[in-house]
């Protein structure tokens, strides 16, 4: 079953682009990763799907319920948490981790509970005093007390300092292991690759590819580095090309026979032929679809 | 239930200011009374004799001699007034606030239709409203007790129910417009009370813009009228109903397409 699926998901805002025919699979229980510069519309995507905004065409499914007809009952399986989260000044953080809980129909203190003690929250405090890190804490709270079956989560880590980003990935993967899905929004590609299963690139509104992170990782060029040469080999299929102080590198997405012959012509001190990690496909859709 | 009582948590600090504010303005009136009706007769005499002044704020009708005559003056300004700017700005930033302050995603990510959002927040401004006034008016008998005077109840509560339809008419416009504005928009709440108000003073000037008594809810708040007739004016209030229905429906319509940004 899938937990989200949209189809030629357009919206415009006036004549501004949003996003333009996004057909995205994500499964039930994958951990996905969404990819794109800033402007690509992760976040129009995101909140078309939590009924925030209304698409200009196309539709999306949520376990198979339409967002437009059944957006209640969705909303009641998701939890969604927001790049900036923002709360209600003068409110204590307990208050508003019981408002959410209350706005949901549910007593979820015992999992507040253990939810503030993982990420080392004061409840006390008033939220307007929170630092940006903390309000992200208080956000993590309402998006997980109530154990969704589908967490929607955009930039879930800006503002966490890294012991709390490991923290707030165990959190997920156990939850992952429990069934939840996971659709995350992100510019750290490292963390897409260390915990996602599944991943997708939009870019200017559009996606481009989506597939598992192995499959992406392997598909593309291989990251080529000599060591000790100072002659330049010549071959089609060679780009991205960096000469560092002792070493040039590239990548390299043509026949593997082609390039052993040529590297054969030169002299080499040392090679390594590696996988490239996502953040060069990242940047390899930008310079092949004319970045 | 869930946000009409956080509604209500959110504004009781605001609630309690201005229900303190004006029935603490409103006792004064009252208290000092005593001591200035012996002179009220020649006050009485001095405005009747103003010209259109004296018309624009109905004080040809009115007895400044008597308790509800002077009531209906000093305390009606003061009620109608602030009462009418609190309605203004309680309706006004309901919608418009959650919009400003970037918590309408917070709210919106619930399982909560966006009707029942609408629906619970507007029963919060009325009910701020109606806390107020019964505060207001429970204040202004004590105080009347007070100086044992006995006027006639039936008006004084009239009075305050104009007073509280009036109020209600006000914060169910700007309820409506709230749902237009990404911003506070508060300025344009007291703006549109001062108005209001205005209005009514120039309908109280030339016959010629009587009409505007139909437009602006301040126009059954008249208490000269009241006093004089012992009623309320059911046609206006009637308009007054239909603006205020009118208002909070294109609200609902609009911000059930709202896109929440």
């Amino acid at each position: 079953m899938n937990a989200i699926k949209t189809t030629e998901l357009t919206k415009f805002y006036g004549k501004a682009r949003g996003i333009n025919d996004v057909d995205l699979t994500v499964e039930k229980g994958d951990f996905f990763g969404f990819i794109g510069p800033n402007g690509a519309g992760k976040s129009t995507t995101i909140r078309i799907l939590l009924g925030l905004i209304k698409a200009n065409s196309g539709s999306a499914e949520i376990f198979g319920k339409n967002i437009l007809t059944d957006k209640q009952q969705i909303l009641s399986d998701i939890g969604y948490l927001p790049s900036e989260s923002m709360f209600y000044n003068g409110m204590r953080v307990k208050d508003v981790i019981k408002f959410s809980a209350d706005l949901r129909k549910k007593n979820c203190e015992d999992e507040a509970k253990k939810l503030c003690e993982r990420l080392q929250l004061d409840v006390m405090k008033r939220v307007d005093e929170l630092s940006l890190g903390n309000r992200k804490k208080v956000a993590i709270v309402c998006t997980m007390q109530h154990k969704p079956k589908l967490y929607i989560m955009d930039e879930p880590t800006s503002g966490l300092d890294p012991l709390m980003q490991r923290e707030f990935f165990s959190l997920l993967e156990e939850r992952n292991s429990e069934g939840a899905t996971i659709f995350l929004s992100s510019h750290v590609l490292s963390e897409i690759q260390r915990y996602c299963n599944r991943a997708a690139i939009i870019r200017e509104g559009r996606l481009i590819r989506s597939d598992t992170v192995v499959n992406l990782s392997k598909s593309y060029a291989k990251r080529v580095t000599l060591h000790g040469t100072d002659s330049f080999p010549e071959i089609e299929g060679m780009r991205d090309f960096q000469q560092l102080s002792e070493s040039i590198s590239f990548l390299y997405s043509g026949d593997i026979q082609l390039l052993m012959q040529e590297l054969a012509k030169h002299k080499i001190n040392d090679l390594t032929i590696a996988e490239p990690d996502l953040e060069e496909i990242f940047m390899h859709f930008y310079t092949e679809k004319g970045e | 239930m869930t946000i009409l009582k956080h509604e209500i948590k959110q504004g009781k600090i605001s609630l309690s200011i201005w229900t303190s504010a004006i029935a603490g303005l409103l006792a004064c009136c009252v208290l000092i009374y005593p001591e200035m009706g012996n002179q009220m007769d020649e006050v009485t005499e001095m405005f009747s004799s103003m010209g259109s002044f004296t018309a624009a704020f109905g004080m040809d009708k009115l007895n400044m001699g008597e308790l509800l005559g002077f009531y209906g003056m000093e305390c009606g300004s003061i009620i109608g007034l602030g009462g009418a700017l609190f309605a203004a700005l309680i309706g006004i930033s309901s919608l418009a606030k959650e919009q400003k302050e970037h918590t309408a995603e917070f709210l919106m990510s619930h399982p909560v239709s966006r009707v029942r959002v609408l629906t619970e927040k507007f029963c919060a401004v009325i009910l701020q409203i109606l806390i107020m006034n019964v505060m207001v008016l429970l204040i202004s008998v004590l105080s009347i007790i007070i100086i044992n005077e006995s006027p006639e109840w039936k008006v004084l509560v009239l009075l305050h129910l104009a007073y509280t339809i009036m109020q209600i008419e006000i914060a169910a416009i700007c309820f409506g417009i709230s749902a237009f504005i990404r911003r506070g928009g508060i300025g344009a709440g007291l703006g549109l009370a001062a108005i209001m108000y205005f209005m009514n003073i120039i309908a109280n000037l030339t016959d010629k813009a009587e009409f505007l008594k139909y437009i602006t809810p301040f126009g059954y708040t008249e208490g000269a009228d009241i006093i004089t007739e012992k009623n309320l004016d059911t046609k206006m209030i009637l308009f007054g109903t239909s603006y205020a229905v009118i208002a909070v429906v294109i609200g609902y319509v609009r911000y059930c397409r709202k896109d929440i940004s």
